[in-house]
């Protein structure tokens, strides 16, 4: 069988038909244990089958779209078992968290490949002889198929119409051969549009192609995150990634060593715009890259435009204020120097961060804190940002002191202040107000613990108004310029994968054979001469479509039409 | 009156002449549906005549008469000839004017923004329905499918209803993830595909009547939807919607590969099963699985007219719960 024995031929012969559902009191030879498995074999590879799983698989993949994914939303997930703490865990138990990577979704579409292997490779093998066999004999009622015409010439020959009929079809290709009837009739026998059938399979194998692609692919590559501040430089090596997720197949130890530096990053808000006022328009990343022993070489990674470089794919994927901290003991010694990114919340970048500082002071010191790029006083007394840019910054920090929990050196999110076992020391009921700085500004730390200094990466920088008005303290701060006096982070994301371009390919076959089995027409076309007595020939002219095929009925009129004017009849 | 004044103007406009051109398609259909039931009580008395007025008139023109002895008769062709319809033709008229308006719209719209009209679901919204009626003009020029004229008229009407009065929203500038040739290419071709879709959908609609009322028989006076029996048969609708739906079915493979491309730019993978993802997918595997229908013995016919039908509750779906109500990377409806 070329082809599942349930396909729909819409216009193959009677004859080359399977029978139909087969009548279920017929009793089947007892079938064995390999005629069980021809069994299952052919059933699986029905197109009943096919098209069962085809409509499992779509249903299947709705729930990964109603529930959070830890593929593509990890948080969401941490979020749904808070708010859902009973169906949670019941939920998880059948994988709705990794819907596309589970035990009943992988099933559905292994069997599905299954089914298709089985179904492709007969046909391949049916569909490579019929293209090297000859176009059938012409049936002998031509005037029985559907779409069929006939026309009578006066004078000529049978012969001289059928062997204009044979350069004709010829010319317009399609492969033909010559028959002899019985009843003296000559015929041409033409089959076309074999592209058809192999587009088709070209399309099937290519689905296969991008599943083996893909499962492979994700093995042979790696993944990593990397927070880079303005200034600093990011070295593509294990140590140096925040975090790094390698393909099962892959060794840390080919990561190419090259260097990636942050000179600058640049964003620009909206400014005219009242309605967009302080949208972000555009994000761009001012990098050097070198491989060890070459040239540097500047570059940017914008947002939509990576940077592709040694084999790795570099993408702009966040960014955010990294605010300049000292903190020093109560002698004066620094403790501690460092640029921390803070984490954007919201639009204007209300942004979350936290400062560790395990050695240089008497006990360990944590802050979790806040930073407004443009600060502005809620009623509540609590502060806000109202604009992206750094126009009015302000940090505010709350201190605790106790264990941090990372002496025994199990690794610890940068990003989270652990405070179980610590002691807090400003903020909250302690009664002791928070620490609040601006660029430049340095402050105590309670407990006399030492200072802290929120550094001015730009302190040189004129202020906007010299003749400001001073308020009551005659601070003037408000009208200094604060342009550049935060350092930005740009976090970007490394991947290598070896397999996009055959993933590529892969797409652009499936493409291609779509197109080309859904729009070439195969068909069968015949044309039959017979001499009457009379001394005019009888030409006829059949079709027979091999799938999807609406222009049949006109094509074969047009054969007819062009076939009478090559032989020079009268219109 | 700055531009985008001029394009909401020209929308709510185009609205106006669409809403006159779905009513000149309605009197068109009650005026099918009244031919019906006189051609009912006609054939009532002179047993059906009709019928074969019908069959014979359709074969005519189809090839040379003189040099064929044999007249193919139609099985496919309408029961019922519609009569040549001035309201038809003004529905049409109208149709296109709106589309004009329409376009308008969408033009100035562009303009103002400084980029493609189709970057929020307003905009979306607004492209969308014009790509609709554009393909439907399109596609009576070559077929006869005036008859589609209420239900792509009234679908596009209620969308940009819902678009202009709920989701509409000042022009702001791209966010840097939208700046990309492939949004427009992406969306662009995605809204092409809907169209073509909306079509497959509603000559699959029009296939089931048309199979119940060919099953139930030829008697025309107890028909309920009288003007089925002036469109073609049950047969030629399912063709018609397998052609609009494999063009279509194309398009959205193309918008598939093309959104994976662009994802992997801007997002840093091809494929992540993001909500949006997660739906371009299925609504291709309902397709497809279609496709396979139309191919499968039991299945041809009314039950892959169900399938046609169930693709394209999900397309709708996806345009509207999913980007409104889901939450995934795809947030750009702007609301
Ligand atoms: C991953 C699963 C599959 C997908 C996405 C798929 C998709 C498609 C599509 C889009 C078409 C129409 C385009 C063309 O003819 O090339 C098609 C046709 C076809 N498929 Fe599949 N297919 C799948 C599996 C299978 C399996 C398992 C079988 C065999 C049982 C099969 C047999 C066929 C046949 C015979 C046709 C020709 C239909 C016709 O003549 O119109 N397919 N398939």
């Amino acid at each position: 069988m070329s082809r599942p024995s349930d396909y729909v031929d819409a216009g193959a012969p009677l004859s080359e038909r399977e029978p139909a559902e087969s009548n279920p009191n017929i009793q089947q030879p007892k079938l064995g244990f390999v005629g069980t498995l021809r069994f299952i074999w052919r059933q699986l590879t029905s197109m009943r089958t096919a098209l069962f799983l085809l409509l499992l698989l779509a249903v299947a993949a709705v729930p990964g779209s109603l529930v959070p994914q830890r593929s593509s939303d990890p948080n969401g997930v941490i979020q749904y078992f808070a708010d859902n703490p009973k169906l949670a865990p019941v939920l998880d138990n059948i994988q709705m968290f990794d819907v596309y990577g589970s035990v009943w979704f992988s099933s559905i579409y292994l069997l599905l490949f299954i089914s298709l292997i089985g179904c492709v490779i007969p046909r391949t093998k049916h569909h490579f002889d019929a293209m090297r066999a000859r176009p059938p004999r012409t049936p002998a009622r031509l005037e029985r198929l559907p779409a069929h015409t006939e026309q009578t010439l006066e004078g000529g020959d049978a012969g001289a119409a059928i062997a204009a009929a044979h350069t004709l079809l010829k010319k317009s290709g399609y492969r033909t051969e010559l028959y002899q009837g019985k009843k003296g009739d000559i015929s041409v026998s033409a089959e076309r549009g074999y592209l058809r059938e192999t587009g088709n399979l070209v399309f099937h194998s290519a689905l296969v192609g991008m599943l083996v692609t893909v499962a492979v692919g994700g093995g042979l590559g790696y993944a990593g995150q990397r927070v880079v501040v303005e200034g600093q430089t990011f070295v593509n090596t294990l140590l140096d990634y925040n975090s790094f997720n390698p393909g099962r197949f892959y060794n840390p130890d080919d990561l190419t060593p090259y260097a990636l530096s942050l000179d600058r990053f640049d964003v620009t808000y909206e400014q005219k715009n009242l309605d967009a006022y302080g949208q972000p328009t555009d994000f761009t990343a001012f990098v050097t890259t070198r491989t060890p022993g070459g040239e540097p070489e500047k570059r940017t990674v914008k947002v939509n435009d990576p940077l592709r470089y040694e084999g790795t794919d570099v993408y702009l994927l966040g960014n955010g204020y990294a605010p300049t901290i000292t903190v020093r003991d109560a002698d004066g010694n620094v403790v501690f120097t460092d640029s921390v990114p803070f984490l954007p919340q919201d639009a204007n970048l209300t942004s979350l961060g936290v400062v560790k500082i395990p050695d240089g002071l008497e006990k360990q010191l944590g802050m979790i804190g806040f930073f407004y790029p443009t600060a502005q006083l809620l009623d509540s007394g609590a502060y806000t940002s109202t604009y992206p840019d750094l126009v009015f910054p302000v940090l505010t920090l709350n201190v605790y002191t106790g264990d941090l929990g990372i002496d025994d050196g199990a690794p610890k999110s940068v990003y989270e202040l652990n405070t179980d076992d610590m002691t807090q020391l400003t903020g909250g009921k302690t009664g002791v107000d928070s620490i609040e700085l601006m660029p430049g500004q340095s402050q105590e730390l309670p407990g006399g613990y030492g200072s802290i200094t929120f550094e001015n990466a730009n302190p040189d920088a004129e202020p906007i108004a010299a003749d400001a008005s001073a308020d009551d303290d005659g601070a003037t701060v408000s009208t200094a310029d604060f342009a550049s006096s935060v350092p930005r982070f740009a976090s970007f994301d490394v991947h290598h994968d070896p397999t996009q371009g055959w993933v590529f390919l892969f797409a652009m076959l499936i493409l291609g054979g779509l197109l080309t089995s859904l729009f070439i027409p195969r068909r069968r076309v015949w044309v039959k001469a017979t001499d009457n007595p009379d001394g005019t020939v009888r030409v006829q002219y059949a079709g027979l479509a091999r799938g999807e095929d609406p222009g049949l009925i006109e094509a074969v009129d047009a054969i007819a039409y062009r076939h009478g004017t090559a032989l020079g009849l009268e219109r | 009156m700055d531009l985008n004044e001029l394009s909401v103007l020209a929308l709510w406009s185009a609205m106006a002449i669409y809403a006159l051109a779905f009513i000149a398609f309605a009197i068109d259909l009650a005026k099918r549906s009244a031919e019906v039931t006189a051609a009912g009580e006609l054939t009532a008395s002179e047993s059906s005549a009709t019928k074969v007025q019908a069959a014979s008139d359709a074969s005519v023109g189809g090839s040379r008469a003189s040099t064929t002895t044999l007249t193919r008769a139609d099985p496919d062709a309408p029961q019922v000839q519609p009569k040549r319809s001035a309201v038809l033709r003004v529905a049409v008229a109208l149709t296109v004017l709106g589309f004009l308006l329409h376009l308008t719209a969408a033009i100035t719209r562009g303009v103002a923004a400084e980029r493609v009209p189709w970057a929020n679901m307003y905009e979306f919204a607004m492209t969308g329905t014009l790509l609709i009626i554009a393909t439907f003009l399109v596609v009576i020029a070559r077929v006869d499918l005036r008859f589609l004229g209420t239900f792509i008229v009234g679908l596009v009407l209620v969308l940009l209803g819902i678009a202009a009065v709920n989701f509409y929203v000042e022009i702001v500038p791209l966010p840097p993830a939208l700046q990309s040739a492939w949004l427009v290419i992406h969306v662009f071709v995605a809204s092409t595909g809907t169209a073509l879709f909306a079509l497959g959908f509603a000559l699959s609609v029009l296939q089931l009547i048309q199979y119940r009322r060919q099953a139930i028989g030829a008697d025309l006076s107890k028909l309920k939807l009288k003007f089925v029996a002036t469109l073609p048969g049950s047969a030629r609708l399912e063709n018609l919607a397998y052609r609009a739906n494999i063009v279509a079915f194309i398009l959205w493979t193309f918008t598939l590969i093309a959104g994976a491309i662009w994802a992997e730019r801007a997002w840093g993978r091809y494929w992540g099963w993001d909500t949006k993802e997660v739906w371009t997918f299925i609504i291709w595997v309902i397709y497809a699985g279609y496709i396979h229908a139309r191919a499968t013995r039991g299945w041809r016919g009314s039950r892959s007219a169900w399938l046609s039908i169930i693709g394209f509750a999900a397309v709708l779906f996806n345009f509207s719960v999913v980007n409104l109500f889901f939450k995934g990377l795809h947030a750009y409806s702007g609301l």
